[in-house]
């Protein structure tokens, strides 16, 4: 019964998507963009000097909404770890993993955070940049977590990096606001030779503390599912 | 036939039964779990549906790495930076979520939700 119901309201559901969203003209097959993104795509190489037109928008046309898209992620993982965290029934089990996948996950380890540095490093280049780059990384925690039980990350060193980052990213915005251009997260260094690492000013910055930042928070949130490879192996344990 | 089969009707097509399929879930199923995925199913629905309002056929990414492209030749970046945001915090619901879950499932012992006191559907 619950379906049915269910399924008429779905059916109606979809007769507004159809009826009112499917009117609103796609650019796909015109010629016509949106004004705001005619605009950038025109002048984010004068503008900004990085080649990644995303990127200039996530990170300088619309730095602060990143700024509060990473609260968001910060408050996200906070809640994960005060929710999952200092509980005592929480008794993660001691997994035994095979040999074979203990030596992989080792091997395949730096391999991996390498190829999120690369990801974060290039966001103003190539696809990509601080968000995929720092969930990369994460991963490779995640794997090491998953498979070995002796690992033990130190939860100090992972929060410390996450708030130093956080702190980064707000103080190249208090400096764009006492330079010259008084203006938060305002475009204060050298454009730099187009297309290279250290061109577009703040972006390559901002875009490396966002990755480690979101790197460190999921790490953190990795933990804090897992207790016992944190520290917490003795109560685990009992 | 053959122009009904166009870009525009095969991206609603996805998105729209992304959308509509999640939602049913999310009405229909009584296990947490399922809650959530169904959650993240209209999400990706929603996704799409924003990320292709950009696209415009035959045009690039707008990335200018590549030397000789012009600005002519790319779709609107606006949208996908949009949809970049959206689903960093489709992701941090998520993982609330799940985590909201798992303590429920430690302090009632089930899943369901018609079986968790002082939550009625």
């Amino acid at each position: 019964m619950r379906r049915f119901f269910s399924l008429i309201l779905i059916i109606g559901f979809g007769f507004y998507l159809v009826t009112v969203i499917g009117r609103i003209p796609f650019a796909a097959t015109g010629e016509a963009k949106g004004s705001v993104g005619v605009q950038i795509v025109n002048d984010t190489v004068n503008d900004t000097g990085a080649a990644n037109a995303v990127t200039s928008v996530v990170v300088l046309y619309r730095g602060f909404d990143t700024l509060g898209e990473v609260t968001v992620l910060f408050l996200a993982a906070l809640g994960m770890s005060l929710l999952l965290k200092g509980t005592e029934e929480v008794k993660a089990r001691v997994f035994d993993e095979s040999f074979i996948l203990k030596t992989g996950s080792y091997l395949l380890f730096p391999f991996i955070v390498l190829f999120g540095l690369y990801i974060i490093v290039h966001g103003h280049l190539t696809p990509g940049g601080g968000f995929p780059g720092g969930v990369v990384i994460a991963t490779a925690f995640f794997i090491i977590v998953m498979t070995s039980e002796m690992v033990r990350l130190r939860e100090n060193l992972v929060s410390i990096l996450e708030s130093l980052a956080g702190l980064t990213f707000i103080a190249l915005g208090i400096a764009g606001l006492l330079g010259t251009k008084n203006s938060f997260l305002a475009n204060f260094m050298g454009k730099g030779v187009f297309n290279t690492i250290l061109s577009a000013g703040i972006i390559p910055f901002i875009y490396a503390a966002i990755g480690i930042k979101v790197g460190s928070e999921l790490t953190g949130a990795v933990g804090s599912m897992f207790l016992s490879p944190f520290g917490k192996q003795e109560e685990a344990g009992e | 036939m053959s122009n009904l089969i166009t870009i525009e009707n095969i991206v609603y097509l996805a998105s729209f039964g992304l959308i509509l399929i999640g939602l049913f879930i999310v009405f229909s199923d009584k296990n947490l779990v399922k809650l959530v995925i169904g959650l993240d199913i209209a999400e990706t629905g929603v996704n799409i549906l924003l990320v292709s309002t950009g696209y415009i056929q035959g045009k690039t990414a707008p990335i200018f790495s590549r030397t000789g492209l012009k600005a002519s030749q790319m779709v609107d970046p606006v949208p996908q930076a949009l949809v970049l945001t959206a689903i960093v915090i489709g992701f941090g619901v998520t993982a609330l979520a799940l985590a909201l879950v798992v303590r429920l499932y430690q302090k009632t012992g089930t899943l369901d939700v018609s079986e968790i006191r002082g939550l009625k559907w």
